[in-house]
């Protein structure tokens, strides 16, 4: 069931330049007849085929096009290209390789929207694949084939944050990567107050496929509610890591033993998160889940940007969420209390579980901390730790009291001395 | 008594800001006529500003390409930067100060980044770190610091040689590896993502 679309020849030579493209149909009829069509029809083409954003949140593509408002106003378009969720690397791919599918499918979704300013705002650490991006764009621009569009490539400079659309659209306008309160949403005021569309680079990329292949013969593939094919990054303890392209609605178990390999000989699946670092864990009961947006999200958890990672049997469940609470910690942005202080004190009370300075009241008031962040900040990334942490606390609770009990008793000293972050993993220390 | 490590501003935990000198007036936009710019750099960030509709845009790149020519964000570089974007050299620090690539403080012009991250951590992320913060904690001009996920998780545990990203680095390689960079080589040749083929068998057939 696995259905190749966006990763077709992707490793064949030069398919990254515009004569390689071409060669396989790139910039051809679909693009002249998408530019000829009404920009309603392209818009209702879009929701036709059920297109679900790719970048996280899911939300239908063709919809979000049609919120922005119509007439003659500058109007914006900005590719998603920051990718720093944890475990997620599939646009990397995409960028690095086919850069012209994304160019071709952003000069479609700026067409559509009426927008002729456009950016892709990609993230500073990708500098291989953003080079390769720029001179594909600027090959894209002496051929002609932008046309009227005016397209860039930003680099962002390293803050996980500056993926989410608002802060991205803050960061974009030269500031620090805050979020902003919505509404009003991008659609309506977005880059320099302009209505502004913002599309993961897998969903912009995938617009061309969808005019090629009609986007009713598209909405057939994959299953109700999650049309077509994903891109899915599986990493973690699996034996074959890396980029597969799916068919949404295969089960879950195929992707990471059958095309990833699963965990090495002798070891099991214990936790597995389906959607990136921020979606809550799964176990090894859930491995028969279909992979798609609704079965996880009613399974309690979420695709999110289709990252996959494998947590095998002889890892300790509290170092993941130690390494998960310390991540999003370091890239809260500060601007909303629950967030800010949450993750600090996640972060405090997992070290002193790992110490042995902590009691099962501990992980109560983790738990409920948790619940505190969720639904209480103004972008989702305090939920994004709330919500992982707090599914591990649940599903894995008698391994975080035997754990903490062994620390205890393997410090007897424990109780007399504070605590002690760790300074070695934070810039700035001295020994 | 254990020896508690410390930040420099003397407290266990890092704080949130850099003290500020209150003796000095703060700066004003620096004068684009008398403020001494590298030709380059200059060039460089003309080109970036009319890319956007607001000039502030381009701050983040244009600091960067200057953080390129001076090794890190000094004050010197700052000035440079706003006088040529025209805005404060305070506008400036406040926004680099919130972003993990530019160096407020001079940590190194070599960097390399190692993810320790989760999927590089289930791979020995950390030890890598470890022990290759220990084999290049002489060598000059060169950091060697954690940093978050860095979007190569299939290629765990990996570092970033000055962007150029490299993995799954073996244990055995860590050596090589640090040689390299010491010596300014290209880093372990062979394990340069850009090389790597995609994963996905259905990929490579061609149709
Ligand atoms: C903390 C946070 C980080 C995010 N990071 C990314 C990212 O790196 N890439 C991305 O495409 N979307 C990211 N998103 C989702 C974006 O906010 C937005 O939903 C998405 O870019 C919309 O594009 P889509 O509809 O094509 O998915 C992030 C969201 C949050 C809250
Ligand atoms: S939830 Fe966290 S990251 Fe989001 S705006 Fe609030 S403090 Fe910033
Ligand atoms: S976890 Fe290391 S690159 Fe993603």
């Amino acid at each position: 069931m696995s259905r190749t679309l966006i990763f077709k020849d992707i490793d064949e030579p030069g398919l990254a330049t515009i004569d390689v493209y071409r060669r396989r149909g790139g910039y051809g009829d679909v693009l002249r007849k998408a530019l000829q069509t009404p920009h309603e029809a392209l818009v209702n083409d879009l929701k036709a085929s059920g297109l679900r954003g790719r970048g996280g949140a899911g939300f239908s593509m063709g919809t979000k096009a049609s919120f922005l408002p119509q007439g003659k106003m500058d109007k914006f378009l900005v590719c998603n290209a920051d990718e720093s969720e944890p475990g997620t690397f599939k646009d990397r791919e995409i960028l690095q390789k086919n850069p012209h599918l994304l160019i071709e499918g952003m000069i479609i979704a700026a067409y559509a929207i009426g927008a002729n300013k456009a950016f892709i705002y990609i993230r500073g650490e990708y500098t291989q694949q953003a080079d390769v991006l720029e001179a594909a764009v600027a090959e894209a621009r002496s051929a002609g084939v932008l046309g009227s569009l005016d397209l860039w490539v930003h680099r962002g400079a390293g803050a996980y944050i500056c993926g989410e659309e608002t802060a991205l659209l803050d960061s974009l306008e030269g500031k620090r990567g805050n979020p902003r309160l919505k509404p009003p949403f991008p659609a309506n005021q977005g880059l320099y107050q302009g209505p502004t569309l913002i599309n993961n680079v897998e969903t912009l990329a995938t617009i061309p496929i969808i005019l090629t292949l009609g986007a009713e013969e598209y909405a057939k593939i994959g299953v109700q509610g999650s049309t077509g094919t994903k891109l899915v990054s599986v990493s973690g303890n699996v034996q074959r890591p890396g980029n597969y392209e799916i068919e949404l609605g295969v089960s879950s178990r195929e992707i990471i033993y059958g095309l990833a390999g699963g965990p090495a000989d002798g070891r099991e699946v214990k936790l597995w998160f389906p959607g990136g670092s921020s979606s809550p864990v799964l176990t090894k009961d859930d491995l028969d889940l279909a992979y798609d947006f609704d079965t996880l999200a009613k399974a309690g958890s979420m695709l999110g940007s289709g990252a996959i990672i494998v947590v095998d049997d002889s890892n300790s469940v509290v170092d993941v969420c130690l390494w998960l609470a310390e991540f999003y910690r370091h890239e809260s942005c500060g601007k909303c209390t629950p967030c800010r202080e949450g993750t600090n004190w996640t972060v405090k009370m997992l070290e002193r579980i790992q110490q042995g300075v902590a009691t099962p009241m501990d992980l109560d008031i983790m738990a409920s901390v948790q619940e505190q962040i969720i639904g209480n900040c103004l972008c989702v990334l305090g939920d994004a730790m709330a919500m992982p942490v707090g599914s591990m606390v649940k599903k894995f609770r008698e391994e975080f009291e035997d754990h903490l009990e062994r620390a205890r008793l393997a410090n007897p000293l424990a109780g007399d001395q504070p605590p002690v972050v760790d300074p070695v993993l934070i810039q700035g220390a001295v020994a | 008594m254990t020896d508690v490590k410390r930040f420099s501003n003397g407290s266990r935990v890092p704080g949130w800001d850099e003290a500020v000198d209150l003796e000095k007036d703060p700066a004003t936009v620096p004068d684009a006529a008398t403020t001494e710019v590298p030709a380059q750099l200059r060039a460089h960030i003309e080109e970036l500003v009319v890319r956007y509709p607001d000039k502030r845009s381009a701050s983040i790149p244009a600091m960067a390409a200057a953080q390129e020519v001076h090794g890190w964000m000094s004050p010197t570089a700052f000035e440079q930067v706003a006088a040529v974007l025209q805005v404060t050299p305070a506008f400036l620090v406040s926004v680099a100060s919130f972003y993990d690539m530019l160096d407020t403080q001079p940590y190194g012009s070599r960097r390399v980044y190692v993810c320790t991250n989760i999927s590089c951590s289930l791979r020995g992320g950390r030890e890598l770190l470890g022990r290759l913060q220990e084999s290049l904690a002489d060598a000059e001009d060169v950091q060697v610091r954690p940093f978050e996920c860095l979007g190569a998780c299939d290629i765990a545990p990996m570092a970033s040689v000055d962007g150029v990203y490299v993995g799954p680095i073996e244990d055995a390689e860590v050596g090589t590896l640090a040689e390299q960079i010491r010596a300014g080589a290209d880093p372990l040749p062979d394990k340069q993502l850009v090389k790597r083929a995609c994963a996905d068998p259905n990929a490579a057939s061609t149709s």
